[in-house]
């Protein structure tokens, strides 16, 4: 069964046909709307290389069915810079060294931007560890990713009204 | 006459620099491209059936149900798969493993490649392998190391450890005052790099383009190319970055080779990317072991004997043996020293090297059972290692090419605040009342060097080329070998273009041994020194130059310049070389490698101290490591800031190791039942606080000319018995088998 | 993943008129999405409830109860400033779930009808009872380190994976559900069933029932300065519970007034324990009390699969989280909630 979705795409709305629906958004992005800068880790929801703001909010676009999403707005890591203008977070990725192999980061970062939007955690480094902990980076770049979010938050809120976008 | 391979290399602004990555930008805006964002056109994908038995036959595949799946195109069973030129029963090199490609029906473990579906797209792929609905005749599997005999195997080399023994062991044991006998258990542990193995693969005549991760860009090329009868060149590798490799991605896997065969059948690009579950079986895994220790110290608390026996897994059809009990060889200077290994065949897939192979293991059990004979001894942990301390490597007397170990005991142990530890375990309370301890661990890693080759282009406008097909995994080739580069051609970054990750390029070798850096950039090194030769020899036959006449050799390159090697008061500028010249681009040719009269000569080995604490719940028992220094001595650090991360993503996997990673196999099908990132656990960013890496500064003259030693797997070394000496430090249970869980310390 | 059909209604009647056997409802996917995945559940038709009016709200009704639509997202829940104040237990429960961006996306009708994470169970090559009657469980002698302690069968040994649903057991949350033939209350008691000789059935749902909406009755309100959840596991986050505990009391003047307590990870419902609830009551908060009370919690534990250290865990587990409710609820959410760790505090390097 063919199913259409209205969706936007880092700002963009396209119309797009599924010949399926099982298909997910990660593997929409990836393998059919040329945005494979969202991972695939695990593909379970027990990882978050594969994390997306569906609608502004952090998600797992690995069990979000494609067929759900009519009307929804997604920003991928492809989304979030301004042209040549890193978002504060990516910088911040590369001050701290947040990552080494970098298969985890599109991840990371969508997930900080998230986080960061959401609120609750703040620049406590504790908080920021709990909440970053949906994401795993098998080289174990924490400690950088831990600085890296709270030196992005402290930048957000300092150029900013608080306001992510 | 210094008795070194060279005078040290003259470096420039680069090395030393904690430069941020080069691949930077690329990683964090998603542009940077991993093997399975490739989508050529006409792409086909791939999905295979993994075995869900041990051992056995598969008797039944539903070939007519897949097939009569939409978008499924070919089924491969082992009943049409088409021919391979070489046979995947063979060892194509020392460094390579027999592989499973549907040869039969045979089922040597779970998770075995025993058929894959193509289709047109992922969906219909993946819903057509699990329509063969598989059945099977299913004999007993055995996937524990008491489930089949120890058997010795003769050394040939990788995967297969020889021993080792020096002095007289008998006597070591008859002189011991004090002595321990004890056998610690490690788990079977999966690589599990955050990006999955992957290939597309796209055949065009009698060539193929692998789109696919490799920690050995050239070597893998010759060992798909057997499989294919093709020449090695005609097999193109593109591996820019890999999302993880940790020894899983030297090698050629059944899957992989079976997708590229698939995209020659189906005359179309084929795309497979293994799911998380199947790395578990096809893909390597570090061994589980059992090993025994036998320590004895005399009076003076002085190691009379470090007896080390192994016991490792490997599979039924091939030899991974973990060198665990090689550990104990070059470390501590025992009267007498044994290593042995055995190995138990067991229905699982072909153990491999994952991160420290040996040490990690051997370390774990190594660095409690020092602990042990410590306390035993009624010594303090780090008291009773310097009393043991080697000045030269035990058992052979080799002088140490460097070792800073002793600086890195006292930097670690002042920064962590060691001197206040009490000596008896569960002594310190937090003020939240949780068990404290903290414990320690000596980390050794060797120093190999591989075999690599460069090319640099100086060329006319200034600007220079450095080409290898070096990896970059997340180490930070990117960086650090463009620095090393650099400096050869006495370049400012900026200047230079760095080429790597594509087996077109000259070969950069294996990354792997934590010698990429030694190795790869030992040979840009002499690239640009070639270039730089070149120029200045073209500098001394030209009357022009200020170098008129310095000879054909011994020049070096510094911020623009060509200097006379040791002699300030000549040199003259790249540029102006180069237009008098004619505006020729300058081409070296660099390699490295260490040769074996080198090796011999001296023991070449990282050393680091590794500190941690750990806070444990009195009633709960749930652990959590709180603190963790470590000390490194590792010879010359070319990006402070990657060398910072890749020490402490090490010793991460040192809490990853003894807090958390087991595959757990169902005893009766042998099938692993948490082939996922839910059950086998890594740690999460809430597991990791209080890291701290101290670099002690080592020059070491002889281990190659750049005095590099090496970072990317010592880390993980002394960092397990670290942690597990502190939990038994913070409630007094020694705990003998990894990973430590709630459940052993309240069964206590 | 099997194909299914895919139906994506606007009203709850809708979606009622769109339900046939083989369906499943389908929330934020997080567990059943998954599930198809692995082959776990095959259903034939996905019936998406997101997009259905009016059951996105938390809502205060006339009688004082707090109304929960089934559809709420768990972060949501947990955030809500109303939530933290009058249930924090219940925030904390739901906090220490999963990941930042599993809450987000996983909903309240979905946390309840979350499947057990036993191995055997999410392994299709597996015998297991609930994915196929009469088959067999192979997780009896097996490796799954989630097996129950309390009120297991010969048929099925898993546990309900939920932290949400402990808090909401303790809390006496009362389930609202609609179907063809009307709407009904289901107790939170009496939702989740012991797997018997029918570990198939896991909910007291009728087939093409919907939940709708959770209520949670005004009392539940009189623990929000004490009460808290704890759970234990072998990460620091993200990872099912090894064991966890709701307790919630009412102390006037050093009296405990009301008690409550429910175990998490031990069976397969969330524990709820009246007889150890009954020993606090009157009782002046006390270490060797709540410690005799997880006594009597436990009595009838057994071991189902070599995992006799577990009924010690939970024991330890419930004493602990009981002291930490009479200690009161924390002015703030606790950087790690519900972990046995409170927040380090520190500065990255420490």
């Amino acid at each position: 069964m063919s199913l259409s979705i209205n969706l936007t795409v880092n700002g963009a709305p396209q119309d797009i046909t599924i010949q399926d629906a099982r298909v997910t958004l990660l593997d929409l992005l990836r393998e059919r709307m040329a945005l494979p800068g969202t991972k695939k880790g695990c593909d379970r929801g027990q990882c978050g290389a594969c994390t997306v703001l569906l609608n502004g909010k952090r998600v797992n676009s690995c069990l979000t069915l494609a067929a759900t999403l009519n009307g929804a707005e997604v920003t991928t890591v492809e989304g979030l810079a301004k042209g040549d203008s890193l978002h504060p977070v990516q910088t911040a990725f590369i001050e701290n060294d947040g990552f080494q192999c970098g298969y985890c980061t599109s991840g990371q970062i969508m997930s900080a931007v998230g986080l960061i939007a959401e609120g609750q955690a703040g620049d406590d480094p504790e908080r920021i560890r709990e909440g970053m902990s949906g994401n795993i980076c098998r080289c174990a770049a924490y400690h950088g990713i831990t600085k890296a979010v709270q030196e992005a938050t402290r930048a957000m809120s300092d150029t900013h009204t608080g306001d992510v976008k | 006459m210094p008795d070194t391979l060279t005078s040290p290399a003259r470096f420039g602004s680069n090395a030393g620099q904690p430069l941020t990555r080069r691949d930077g930008i690329a990683k964090v805006t998603g542009v940077a491209n991993f093997a399975a964002d490739n989508s050529p056109a006409n792409l086909l994908h791939a999905f295979y059936v993994p075995a869900s038995i041990a051992r056995g036959r598969v008797t039944h595949l539903d070939v007519a149900a897949a097939e009569a799946h939409t978008g499924v195109t070919h089924v491969i069973t082992p009943q049409n798969r088409p021919p391979l030129q070489g046979d995947p029963s063979e060892k194509v090199t020392m460094f390579s493993f027999r592989i499973e490609v549907l040869q039969d029906d045979t089922v040597r473990y779970a998770g075995q490649p025993i058929a894959m579906v193509l289709a047109e797209t992922l969906e219909a792929a993946t819903e057509g392998a699990r329509l063969l609905n598989p059945q099977y005749e299913v004999e007993p599997a055995r996937t524990a190391l008491d489930q089949n005999e120890p058997i010795s195997v003769p050394p040939q080399g990788f995967g297969t450890p020889a021993g080792a023994e020096h002095g007289d062991v008998a006597a070591g044991h008859a002189a011991a005052v004090q002595s321990i006998d004890v056998t610690y258990k490690t788990p079977a542990q999966y690589h599990n790099a955050m990006e999955t193995h992957a290939v597309v693969a796209e055949w065009d005549g009698d060539k193929v383009t692998l789109d696919m991760p490799s920690q050995a860009l050239n070597m893998s090329c010759a060992g798909y190319a057997y499989f294919f009868g093709i020449p090695a060149e005609n097999v193109t590798l593109r591996s820019p970055y890999l999302g993880g490799g940790f020894g899983s991605k030297a090698f050629p896997t059944g899957p992989q080779v079976l997708a590229i065969l698939a995209a020659r059948l189906a005359g179309r690009p084929v795309k497979l990317m293994l799911t998380r579950q199947q790395m578990f079986g096809p893909v390597g895994h570090r061994g589980a072991t059992s090993q025994r220790l036998q320590l004895g110290v005399d009076v003076d608390a002085a190691l009379t004997v470090l007896d080390h026996e192994g016991l490792a897994e490997t599979s039924t059809f091939d030899d991974f043996i973990e060198p665990a009990a090689n550990a104990s060889q070059g470390l501590y200077a025992a009267g007498a020293l044994k290593s042995v290994h055995r190995a138990v065949r067991l229905d699982v897939g072909t153990p491999g090297p994952m991160r420290a192979p040996g040490e990690a293991s051997g370390s774990a059990a190594l660095e409690c059972a020092m602990d042990e004979m410590a306390e035993l001894a009624g010594l303090d942990p780090l008291e009773f290692r310097l009393r043991n301390y080697a000045d030269t490597e035990p058992g052979t007397g080799r002088p140490y090419s460097s070792k800073a170990l002793r600086e890195c005991y006292e930097q670690g142990a002042a920064r962590f605040g060691w001197a206040d530890r009490p000596l008896e375990p569960r002594q310190m309370l937090d003020k939240n009342g949780m068990l404290t301890g903290w414990g320690m661990g000596t980390a050794l890693f060797p120093c190999p060097m591989f075999a690599a080759d460069a090319r640099a282009t100086l060329r006319a406008d200034g600007t220079a080329l450095v080409e290898t097909s070096a990896v970059d995994m997340g180490q930070g080739a990117w960086t650090a070998l463009a620095q090393i580069a650099a400096d050869s051609l006495g370049l400012p970054m900026e200047k230079l273009e760095f080429h790597a990750g594509h087996s077109a390029l000259p070969d950069g070798g294996v990354a792997g041994g934590s010698g990429h850096t030694a190795t790869a950039g030992g040979a840009l090194h002499a690239a640009g020194s070639d270039v730089i030769r070149q120029l200045g020899e073209v500098a001394s036959n030209d009357p022009a130059s200020p170098l008129h006449g310095a000879g054909n050799a011994g020049f070096v390159a510094r911020n623009g310049r060509v200097y006379v090697e040791g002699d300030e008061s000549r040199s003259d500028e790249i540029a102006a070389i180069m237009a008098r010249a004619g505006s020729l681009d300058v081409v070296g040719n660099g390699s490295a490698s260490r040769p074996p009269e080198v090796a011999a000569k001296h023991a070449m080995n990282s050393h680091g101290a590794v500190f941690a604490e750990v806070k444990i719940d009195p009633d709960l028992y749930q652990i959590r490591v709180t603190r963790m220094v470590g000390a490194f001595a590792v010879g010359r650090i070319i990006n402070p800031r990657l060398t910072e991360s890749q020490l402490m993503g090490g010793m991460i996997w040192g809490t990853s190791f003894a807090l958390h990673e087991e595959a757990k196999h169902d005893p009766r099908t042998g099938r692993i039942m948490n082939a996922n990132l839910a059950g086998y656990h890594v740690p999460v960013n809430a597991d990791v606080t209080g890291l701290e890496v101290i670099t002690v500064h080592e020059d070491d003259p002889y281990v190659n000319a750049l005095g590099i030693k090496g970072v990317g797997e010592i880390g993980g070394v002394g960092s397990v018995g670290a942690i597990a000496n502190a939990i038994w430090h913070a409630t007094g249970t020694r705990v003998r088998r990894f990973p430590i869980r709630i459940e052993d310390l309240i069964r206590g | 993943m099997k194909t299914f059909d895919f139906a994506q209604p606007t009203t709850v009647d809708e979606a009622l008129a769109a339900w046939e056997p083989g369906s499943a409802w389908l929330g934020g996917g997080t567990n059943l999405v998954d599930l198809m995945k692995i082959g776990a559940m095959a259903p034939d038709k996905l019936i998406d409830i997101k997009r259905l009016t009016g059951l996105d709200q938390i809502e205060t009704l006339a009688d004082g109860s707090t109304r929960i639509g089934a559809m709420v997202s768990n972060a949501d829940l947990a955030n809500n400033p109303d939530i933290l104040r009058r249930f924090p237990m219940m925030a904390e429960a739901l906090l220490s779930g999963a990941s930042g961006q599993l809450r987000n996306a996983a909903t309240v009708s979905g946390n309840l009808m979350q499947r057990t994470r036993c191995a055997y169970f999410q392994d299709a090559n597996a015998a297991c009872n609930k994915r196929s009657p009469a088959q067999g469980c192979d997780a009896i002698g097996g490796v799954d380190d989630t097996a129950a302690i309390l009120g297991w069968s010969n048929q099925c040994i898993a546990t309900n994976p939920s932290d949400f649903c402990v808090s909401l057991a303790a809390l006496e949350a009362v389930i609202e559900v609609q179907g063809s033939s009307g709407k009904r209350d289901i107790a939170f008691a009496d939702f989740h069933l012991l797997p018997e000789d029918t570990p198939e059935r896991e909910t007291a749902l009728q087939a093409g029932e919907l939940i709708v909406a959770l209520r949670l009755p005004t009392e539940a309100g009189d623990f929000a300065g004490n009460s808290r959840y704890l759970k234990v596991r072998n990460r620091t986050s993200f990872a099912f519970a090894t064991s966890s505990a709701a307790a919630a009391m009412q102390i006037k003047d050093g009296t405990i007034t009301k008690a409550r307590l429910a175990l998490g990870a031990v069976a397969a419902k969330p524990w709820r324990l009246a007889k150890a609830e009954a020993l606090l009551i009157g009782q002046a908060p006390d270490p060797a009390l709540f410690a005799q009370a997880a006594e009597a919690a436990l009595a009838g534990a057994s071991s189902s699969n070599d995992n006799d250290w577990k009924i010690e865990l939970a024991r330890r587990t419930a004493t602990r989280a009981l002291a930490l409710a009479a200690a009161g609820t924390p002015a703030r959410m606790p950087a790690l909630p519900a972990s046995p760790f409170v927040d380090q505090g520190d500065s990255l390097n420490a």
